[in-house]
C-alpha cells in the first residue's frame, strides 16, 4: 500500500486515472491547480490504483493522500 | 638497520592505517581506504602530508585516524583532510583534533581551498578532557570553518558516518557531496533515539544521505559511489577561484556552444500557464551545467555553469516543479547560493518563470516571509555582476526575488515571452472587481471578466513596460546566449579584489 499525496496546496483541477487502473512509477496522476498554475502530481511508485480519496474541486494542502495504490 | 631505514619502515607501517580487518569490512562497503581517496582526488604525486607521526607512540591509532597535507587539484593547490575510519572508525583524539585545527589554519594562511574526506565516528570519548572542551579543541574546529567560509571554498565529501559534534562539519561546508548508501549525518543515532525519546528508527531514514539530499537540504549532491563522489568534488572546484582574493578561472580554451536539441524558441511556451523544463532552456545556453542541490526544493534550480569559458551562477524558477512557486526551502537554497557565488565572485544570472511566493496558511506559519526576505537581502547584497532574464512571468515578490529591476542588476532581459505584474490577469481582475462581479448577473460575469482581463494584459504589455524602461532589452530566444556572453564579457571585474572576504556562506 502506497499513498499519493499532494506536493502543494490547491484545488484538485482534474484525477486523471480511477480505480482500478494501474499506473507506472513517474506518471501523472492528478493535476491540482495552484497559484494559477497547473500542478502535475506524479505517482512516486507503481501500483494498482485501490481508490481515489478526492474530487476535482477539493482544496487539498500540501502532504494529504490523493490516491491509495497497492502493489500490482 | 640504519635509522634511515628505521624511519622508512615506521612510515609504512604507519601508512597502512589500522588493522587488515578494518581495510576488509570498509572494501565490503564499497568504501577505499583514506589514501586512495586522497590520490584521486589530488593531481598525481602532488600530496605532502604533515603529521604522519601523530599519536606514534600510541600502538594501534596510526596517524591518530586523520590524514592531513597539502595537494593539487587541477593543478591549483588545495588542503585535505581525510578520516581514517580503519582506526577506531576515524573517531577523534586530541592529536586528530590538533591535526585539523593546523590544516585549517593552512588553508587560512595559504588561502587555498579547504577539501574534508569526512568517514568518523565522532570523538573518542573517553579522551574527551584533551580533546572536547578547550581552547584548542574540536568546538575550535567549527569556529575555524566559519572563519574560512567565504574566504576560501570549503567542500566536504562525505563518505561515510558523521555523528554529533562531527555532523558540524559538512554543515558548515559550503557544499556537501554524499555517497548514497554509505553518508550519513546525524546528531544523535537510532540507538540513542530509542533510549533517550523513545524513537525507533533506520539510519537510513534518519540520516541517510538521500534523506539529507532530498528532504533536509543538509546534502548537495547525491554520488552512487566514492570516484562520483570525489570527481564531483574536483569538478566543483573547477568553477571557483582558489580563493575570494583571486577571480574565477577562465577556461576559454574549452569553451564550446551548446548543441541545444530544438530551436530554443521552441523551448518556452507562451500560455504563462502551462509547465516546461527550464534546465532544457539552459541546457541551450550555456557550455556546461553544474547544478547544486538538485534533488532538493526543485522549483527553484540553482547551478553553476560556464558562459563562453566563463563560470557564473545561475539561479532559475522551474516551471516544472509547483509550479515554479517560491517557498520557504526554495528561499533558503537561494539564499545560500546567491551567497555562496557572492562571496566568491561568481556573476549570478536570473532566470525568472514565477508566480511568485507561495501563499495559504501553511507557509505563512513556516515563516515564508522571513525565508523570502532572506533570499531578498542576500540578492541585494550581492554585489558580483547580475543579470535578470525575464522568460515568461514575474509577479509579486517573486520579481523582486529575481533580481529584478529595483535590485540594480547590471540589466533586465525580457525575452518575448515575458510578463511583469504585481499578480497574472486572473488574479487581479478578481482582486480589483471582486464586488461588482459578484453585483452583475450570472450570465454577464463571463464576458466582463475577459473584459477586464484584456485591459489588465494591455497594461502590462511587455512593449509597455519596455517604452517605460521597466526593461532594458526584449532578446528573441534565440539571441539570448550571444547578448550574455557580450554582456558577461563587460560587466565582469577586471582586477582581482582587495583580499578581505564579503561574508560567510552562511548556514540556512
Amino acid at each position: 500500500m502506497a499513498s499519493v499525496r499532494a506536493n502543494m496546496a490547491g484545488v484538485v483541477a482534474r484525477v486523471l486515472v480511477q480505480p482500478g487502473d494501474t499506473v507506472t512509477a513517474g506518471q501523472e496522476v492528478v493535476i491540482i491547480e495552484s497559484m494559477k498554475m497547473e500542478i502535475p502530481v506524479e505517482a512516486e511508485v507503481g501500483g494498482k490504483v485501490t481508490a481515489v480519496v478526492v474530487a476535482a474541486g477539493a482544496f487539498v494542502n500540501e502532504g494529504d493522500p490523493l490516491l491509495e495504490l497497492a502493489d500490482s | 638497520m640504519s635509522v634511515h631505514d628505521d624511519a622508512r619502515a615506521r612510515a609504512a607501517e604507519v601508512r597502512k592505517g589500522g588493522a587488515p580487518r578494518y581495510h576488509e569490512q570498509a572494501r565490503s562497503r564499497g568504501k577505499l581506504f583514506c589514501r586512495e581517496r586522497i590520490a584521486l582526488l589530488c593531481d598525481p604525486g602532488s600530496f605532502v602530508e604533515d603529521g604522519l607521526l601523530a599519536n606514534a607512540l600510541a600502538a594501534d591509532l596510526p596517524a591518530d585516524g586523520v590524514v592531513t597535507g597539502l595537494g593539487r587539484v587541477g593543478g591549483r593547490p588545495v588542503a585535505v583532510m581525510a578520516n581514517d575510519s580503519t582506526v577506531k572508525a576515524g573517531s577523534w583524539g586530541a592529536r586528530t583534533v590538533e591535526k585539523i585545527l593546523r590544516i585549517q589554519e593552512t588553508a587560512l594562511r595559504l588561502r587555498v581551498p579547504l577539501v574534508y574526506l569526512v568517514d568518523s565516528a565522532g570523538a573518542r570519548i573517553t579522551d574527551q578532557v584533551e580533546m572536547f572542551p578547550g581552547r584548542r579543541h574540536a568546538g575550535h574546529i567549527f569556529f575555524n570553518q566559519t572563519r574560512l567560509s567565504g574566504l576560501v571554498p570549503q567542500v566536504c565529501v562525505l563518505l561515510g558516518p558523521s555523528a554529533a559534534g562531527g555532523a558540524y562539519i559538512p554543515a558548515f561546508c559550503d557544499i556537501v557531496i554524499m555517497v548514497e548508501g554509505n553518508a550519513s549525518m546525524y546528531l544523535g543515532s537510532p540507538r540513542m533515539a530509542e533510549m533517550v525519546i523513545g524513537e525507533k528508527v533506520s539510519l537510513e531514514e534518519m540520516g541517510g544521505a538521500r534523506m539529507h539530499c532530498t528532504v533536509s537540504g543538509c546534502g548537495d549532491l547525491l554520488a552512487k559511489d566514492e570516484r562520483e563522489a570525489i570527481d564531483l568534488g574536483r569538478s566543483y572546484l573547477s568553477y571557483l577561484p582558489g580563493s575570494c582574493a583571486e577571480l574565477p578561472p577562465v577556461a576559454v580554451a574549452e569553451a564550446r556552444s551548446p548543441t541545444p536539441k530544438r530551436p530554443v524558441e521552441g523551448i518556452v511556451p507562451e500560455n504563462q500557464n502551462a509547465p516546461f523544463d527550464m534546465n532544457e532552456l539552459l541546457g541551450a545556453l550555456f557550455d556546461d551545467v553544474f547544478p547544486l542541490k538538485p534533488l532538493y526544493a526543485g522549483e527553484v534550480i540553482t547551478a553553476f555553469a560556464r558562459l563562453d569559458g566563463r563560470p557564473v551562477g545561475i539561479v532559475a524558477n522551474q516551471p516544472r516543479v509547483k509550479g515554479g512557486v517560491l517557498f520557504v526551502d526554495s528561499a533558503d537554497k537561494a539564499a545560500r547560493f546567491v551567497w555562496l557565488c557572492d562571496a566568491f565572485h561568481l556573476p549570478l544570472i536570473f532566470f525568472a518563470d514565477v508566480p511568485g511566493f507561495m501563499i495559504g496558511t501553511a507557509v505563512e506559519r513556516a515563516g515564508i516571509i522571513r525565508h523570502g526576505a532572506k533570499m531578498i537581502a542576500a540578492v541585494s547584497e550581492a554585489s558580483v555582476p547580475k543579470v535578470c532574464v525575464v522568460v515568461r512571468k514575474a509577479y509579486g515578490a517573486g520579481l523582486y526575488a529575481m533580481s529584478g529591476p529595483g535590485f540594480e542588476p547590471d540589466c533586465t532581459l525580457a525575452l518575448p515571452t515575458a510578463s511583469i505584474a504585481v499578480m497574472g490577469p486572473e488574479a487581479a481582475v478578481n482582486a480589483v472587481y471582486a464586488n461588482k462581479i459578484a453585483e452583475l448577473p450570472e450570465g454577464e460575469r463571463a464576458k466582463f471578466v475577459a473584459e477586464r482581463r484584456a485591459e489588465y494584459a494591455a497594461d502590462i504589455d511587455l512593449r509597455r513596460l519596455a517604452s517605460e524602461l521597466v526593461v532594458d532589452a526584449v532578446v528573441p530566444c534565440d539571441e539570448l546566449r550571444e547578448e550574455l556572453v557580450r554582456r558577461l564579457a563587460l560587466y565582469a571585474p577586471r582586477e582581482a579584489p582587495c583580499g578581505a572576504k564579503k561574508h560567510a556562506v552562511h548556514p540556512v
